[in-house]
């Protein structure tokens, strides 16, 4: 019973939302289909990319590509082709251009100013340890030094 | 200077703040996307009519007639559609208006039978098997209303069904731009 449960779980693989049909023969043109398939968002289902997703419009979107690719697109030209369409928002990973300066610029200028504090307060913290700020007189200061001074001689 | 910095913290809060109460506003729909086509001229497409069905075919052409159209994607699967139906149907009796569908992913069978229970209030439709056009057009699900104005530019985008509160914004998204033209 044990051994039957076990054959299944290794028979058993990952559920592909690409139907056999879809894949191309051309084993290259089909690796450049999945890697942009993963990057174009399902417009029906909005977090999944189109590659493991089972709405019907995702799997349009796939053939889509894959006509494209076939056609000789690159695939720069397969995603203008869908931006043009759906916009932006079917790429995962939003172009860098003005409206999106932000947006990319963000994280780097926030861990920069959080970065510039840090430095600041280790910097100011240092400088005030060894300044200890004094109430000698400058006559007592001197006699301080001179012991400090004396104590340093005598050290081996 | 180390004044103005004390004050950082709250202007950060402050900040994230008005994001998260823009972000908790009511009727602001995030799964609602913003459409490419906005301000674009139509897209290349042509289809064939429905068989047996009166209503000619939908081209491009015939959204570049000097006329505004509303173009409606519909499927007889859809349910969301048939409550629409009769709102457009209404729409076209008390309006002029041109409207046209396109006939999203349908078997003939199934949008004639559909069409002949409900109605045909479409001046043309396009049969639309394969959902290529409707890549074309960038429609992600049916219903989807489009309003084209007499150039052939799409100057609105409405996602989901034309009833109740969706027919108030509707109507009102179309009486801006007849306003407009």
């Amino acid at each position: 019973m044990k051994w039957i449960a076990l054959v299944f779980m290794l028979l058993a693989s990952p559920v592909w939302a690409v139907e056999p049909d879809e894949i191309l023969d051309d084993p290259v043109l089909e690796e450049r289909a999945r890697e942009i398939s993963a990057n174009v968002r399902c417009v029906v289902c909005q977090n999944e990319p189109i590659d493991s997703s089972n709405a019907g419009v995702a799997r349009d979107l796939r053939l889509l590509v894959r006509e494209r690719l076939v056609a000789g697109d690159s695939n720069d030209e397969v995603y203008d082709f869908l931006v043009a369409r759906y916009g932006d928002y079917v790429l995962f990973k939003p172009p860098f251009k003005p409206s999106t300066y932000a947006l990319w610029l963000a994280p780097i200028f926030i861990i920069g100013v959080g970065g510039l504090a840090v430095f600041m307060m280790l910097f100011r913290a240092r400088r005030t340890a060894t300044r200890v700020p004094s109430d000698l007189t400058d006559e007592e200061q001197k006699a301080l030094d001179a012991i400090r001074a004396a104590q340093k001689k005598d050290l081996p | 200077m180390k004044r103005a910095l004390a004050y950082l913290p709250v202007l950060v809060v402050v900040i994230i703040g008005a994001f998260a109460y823009w972000g908790l506003q009511g009727g602001r729909n995030p799964a609602e996307i913003p459409s490419a086509l906005i301000s674009k001229p139509v897209p290349e497409f042509a289809l064939e009519g429905i068989e047996g069905v009166a209503s000619p075919g939908l081209a491009t052409a015939d959204l570049k007639t000097g006329e505004l159209t509303l173009v409606n994607v519909f499927a007889s699967w859809c349910v969301p559609c048939r409550a629409e139906h009769a709102v457009l149907t209404r729409m076209t009796a008390t309006q002029d208006l041109r409207l046209v569908g396109i006939n999203y992913k349908d078997r003939a069978d199934d949008a004639r039978a559909w069409l002949e229970e409900l109605g045909n209030p479409y001046l043309a439709i396009g049969h639309d098997f394969s959902g290529r056009a409707g890549i074309e057009w960038g429609v992600s699900g049916v219903p989807e209303t489009f309003i084209v104005d007499a150039s052939g530019t799409i100057v609105h985008r409405f996602t989901g069904p034309i009833v109740g509160d969706g027919q108030r914004r509707f109507q009102e998204a179309l009486d801006k731009v007849m306003a407009g033209s």
